[in-house]
């Protein structure tokens, strides 16, 4: 039992290294990511676009994909060997994370050789960025239960509805997008699943102003959008089956959440002077930081668990389905004790704060963590029906026409 | 990345699963928390058959020489069992202190019978409810003679010898329980199923562990044996969960399965989480444990408390699922509640372990532990 890497894979991450030190900036220590900080940044995504060009060239983009994606036809072991050194650089690949790690491999799944000759190669080499175009204001948790509505028009498609929480709308050149082609059979069963190009008329993007203050989502409408039917990824009626590919992919591809964590905690309370001393005297802040060190040091574990399998070329075991569920939680509640420390003097927001305010930023960011990619609520029950093996809930729409579902919004 | 258990000693796992199974059932610890014996001495010869007792004493003693990451393994399983045997004294604390800090000699004569289970072996150190903390050591050894008194020993009453944490020459000091001076008292706890003794020494004769000469040899022992009780744990909590998942799957109210309300369903999803924590962080421990890594401190506080929580939520709430019945005395849900609780009290609490855990992370670099 050891950390240590097989020779192959040891080579293969000085390879990686050796590529990232020529091209990108190593990460100080203390760097904390803030929540899509870098986005925000003029020019990051021109930026990341060019670092995404010169990965690709190297052979680091679609790692594990196989070659006749474009992939390099590498193993799932290489892909984390990778991410884990790039997280050590300043290298902003999120923006690619929907296209990379959901869009493109759900459309190489489903859809035609043509689809994938058109779509992924630009997609890997970064100019192309694609955007999800799933959950709508009545359709979230029970993302099935959209209404966006698809109609046949000749050798096309004829798109009205919206969408929303769109990350990157405004920069996305392709969106996957799956709408109602038949309401009048059991939810699940009347959606398809096509590709939008955003560039198309009736499309309008308006930015939604989160409760953080910042703008990462937007809320997409589509006016008579017209869509070919060649854009369409599998069969009419089948969207279904094809969204749960990205879904899958979206739940697997699941990272860590960023800012303040144990060390920043820890390093405040050592600064900071409560009523009988430091605060890392205090007996009730030594076991509020040793839970968050037993929860941190137990995701990272329970990574080098999943690491493992893929080493030895097994599945890996359903233990990664923790990871969001914990570290949304943990993150939330180190925003707020981090203030709580700062005492009055934690309302302030600024640079200046301790850790450059992010212990402020991420008091009001934190709460999408918990709700992006799978609520709380959400992953509990996927781990209850899908680990622990207990019934789902009865479904009161399951079987009945998409049109003759209760909701409680107006028709 | 290799950060698992070999093909070998997942081997050893499934036939540890297999045997006590078999040998093993809940009517096993129930015999004994009836009051039937103070352990199970047949299925203890049958381990001993197996090289478990042994399993971390190297060959040269009479020990199978699996390591320590063999014992770990099969702590699992004992504590999947709530098995009813003194393994955590005899094996992760008598058999380490004499591995740690033993002589010469008191190694070669009692290595040899621990590891055919011929002897068994417990620890000593609580004297006082409340927190352990070496400097206020009651228990004094003069020329070899030793005075005091151990409460909550666990398996006191029948081990053949103690390691004693005390003061005189050396920290720890080894005591033949069946010589003169010894006055053994079985008490009563929260978990029959394993039976603890007060010990009163009045000079009784005693032998310094000539290796234990600071006080840090009491913890570095206790923190062994947090690693491999951290596995017991983690094997009584699954066993805990997997029984409340069956009945939550076949219980019926209001018409349908309890296990298809989300109230049952997050609570188990919550219960699955802390013990996922609590897996990594006992391999982590067992990581330490086995390379000898400067880190053991650290990764055995961190798997002690993960595997204290969740032991705890496990247990409870495997009563809270079953209802009303879990509540019987006829259910087994209690069995593992008690065990739960025992486990996480043994070695000290939990909160004494985040302060411990703390108190480590002070003098160490954050950034370059975490990397």
């Amino acid at each position: 039992m050891d950390f240590e890497d097989t020779p192959d894979e040891a080579a293969f991450r000085a390879e990686a290294r050796a590529f990232l030190e020529a091209n990108a900036e190593r990460r100080k220590p203390g760097d904390v990511e803030g929540y899509r900080r870098g986005q925000d940044t003029p020019g990051a995504i021109e930026a990341a676009q060019a670092f995404q060009a010169k990965k690709h060239a190297a052979g680091f983009a679609g790692i594990a994909w196989p070659t006749e994606w474009g992939g390099r036809g590498g193993t799932p072991i290489q892909q984390v060997i990778y991410s884990q050194e790039e997280a050590k650089y300043k290298v902003l690949s999120s923006v690619f994370g929907i296209g990379l790690a959901m869009a493109i491999p759900t459309i190489c799944t489903w859809g035609t050789p043509e689809h994938r000759a058109r779509f992924a190669p630009p997609a890997l080499r970064g100019e192309e960025i694609w955007c999800q175009l799933f959950s709508e204001p009545s359709g979230g948790s029970d993302l099935a239960q959209l209404r966006t509505r698809a109609e046949r028009d000749g050798d096309g498609w004829i798109v009205n509805g919206q969408k929303i929480w769109t990350s990157g709308a405004q920069y996305c050149r392709f969106g996957i997008l799956v709408a109602r082609t038949d309401p009048n059979v059991p939810k699940h069963a009347g959606l398809t699943f096509f590709v939008l190009d955003m560039q198309t008329p009736g499309v309008e993007i308006r930015p939604i102003r989160q409760m953080s203050g910042s703008s990462h989502f937007n809320e997409v409408f589509f006016t008579n959008v017209r869509i070919p039917d060649t854009m369409r990824v599998g069969a009419v009626g089948k969207g279904w089956r094809v969204a749960l590919t990205t879904l899958m992919n979206e739940r697997y591809g699941m990272r860590e959440a960023p800012g303040p964590d144990f060390a920043e905690v820890f390093e405040l309370a050592r600064t900071i002077e409560l009523e009988d001393g430091p605060a890392l005297d205090n007996a009730a802040v030594q076991e509020r930081l040793a839970e968050w060190y037993m929860r941190t040091q137990g995701l990272r574990f329970t990574k080098y668990r999943t690491m493992t399998a893929l080493s030895r070329g097994q599945t890996p075991g359903p233990e990664s389905s923790i990871t969001k569920l914990v570290a949304a939680n943990k993150l939330q509640e180190i925003a707020a004790y981090g203030l709580d420390l700062l005492g009055m003097d934690g309302v302030a927001m600024g640079k200046d704060q301790p850790i450059e305010g992010l212990f402020e930023e991420a008091l009001l960011y934190s709460p999408a963590l918990r709700i992006a990619g799978g609520t709380d609520e959400i992953l509990r029950n996927i781990i209850a029906e899908r680990v622990l093996g207990l019934p789902q809930d009865p479904r009161v729409d399951k079987d009945i026409p998409y049109r003759d579902v209760p909701t409680g919004a107006r028709g | 990345m290799n950060f698992d258990f070999s093909d070998d000693l997942k081997q050893l796992r499934d036939e540890a699963r297999r045997f006590l199974t078999e040998r093993c059932p809940t009517a096993t610890p129930r015999r004994i928390l009836e009051g039937e014996a103070p352990y199970d001495r047949a299925l203890w010869r049958e381990m001993a058959a197996m090289g478990w007792t042994g399993a971390a004493i190297p060959e040269e003693y009479g020990g199978a020489g699996l390591g320590r990451l063999a014992v770990c393994v099969l702590a699992e399983e004992l504590g999947r069992a709530v098995a009813p045997v003194p393994y955590a004294s005899s094996v992760y604390l008598a058999t380490e202190a004499l591995l740690a800090y033993g002589g010469a000699a008191q190694q070669a004569a009692w290595l040899p019978r621990l590891a055919a289970g011929e002897t068994i072996g417990c620890f000593a150190v609580a004297e006082h409810p409340g927190a352990f903390v070496a400097r206020r050591l009651d228990a004094q050894a003069t020329d070899g003679r030793l005075h005091g008194t151990k409460h909550a020993v666990a398996d006191g009453d029948i081990a053949d010898f103690a390691i004693i944490a005390a003061r005189g020459g050396a920290w720890l000091h080894l005591v033949d329980l069946t010589g003169p001076g010894v006055r053994r008292e079985t008490i009563a706890t929260i978990d029959p199923t394993r039976s603890h003794a007060r010990l009163t020494f009045d000079a009784a004769p005693a032998e310094p562990l000539p290796g234990a000469d600071s006080a840090d040899a009491i913890r570095h022992i206790l923190d062994r044996a947090a690693v491999m009780m951290a596995f017991e744990q983690v094997g009584n909590a699954q066993a805990a969960l997997d029984m409340a998942c069956v009945y939550a799957r076949e219980r019926y109210a209001f018409g349908r399965p309890i296990g298809s309300f989300q109230a049952i369903k997050h609570k188990l999803a919550e219960v699955y989480v802390a013990l996922e924590l609590a897996r990594s962080n006992a391999y982590y421990g067992a990581w330490a444990l086995n390379s000898e890594a400067a880190e053991l401190p650290i990764a055995a506080a961190v798997a002690r408390i993960a595997a204290c929580d969740a032991g705890w939520l496990a247990t409870k709430e495997n009563i809270q699922t079953h209802g009303g019945m879990g509540f019987t005395w006829a259910f087994d849900c209690h069995l593992f509640y008690r065990r739960a609780k025992l486990l996480g009290l043994a070695l000290g609490s939990s909160r004494e372990w985040k302060h411990r855990l703390i108190a480590e992370l002070r003098t160490r670099n954050i950034s370059a532990l975490a990397a």
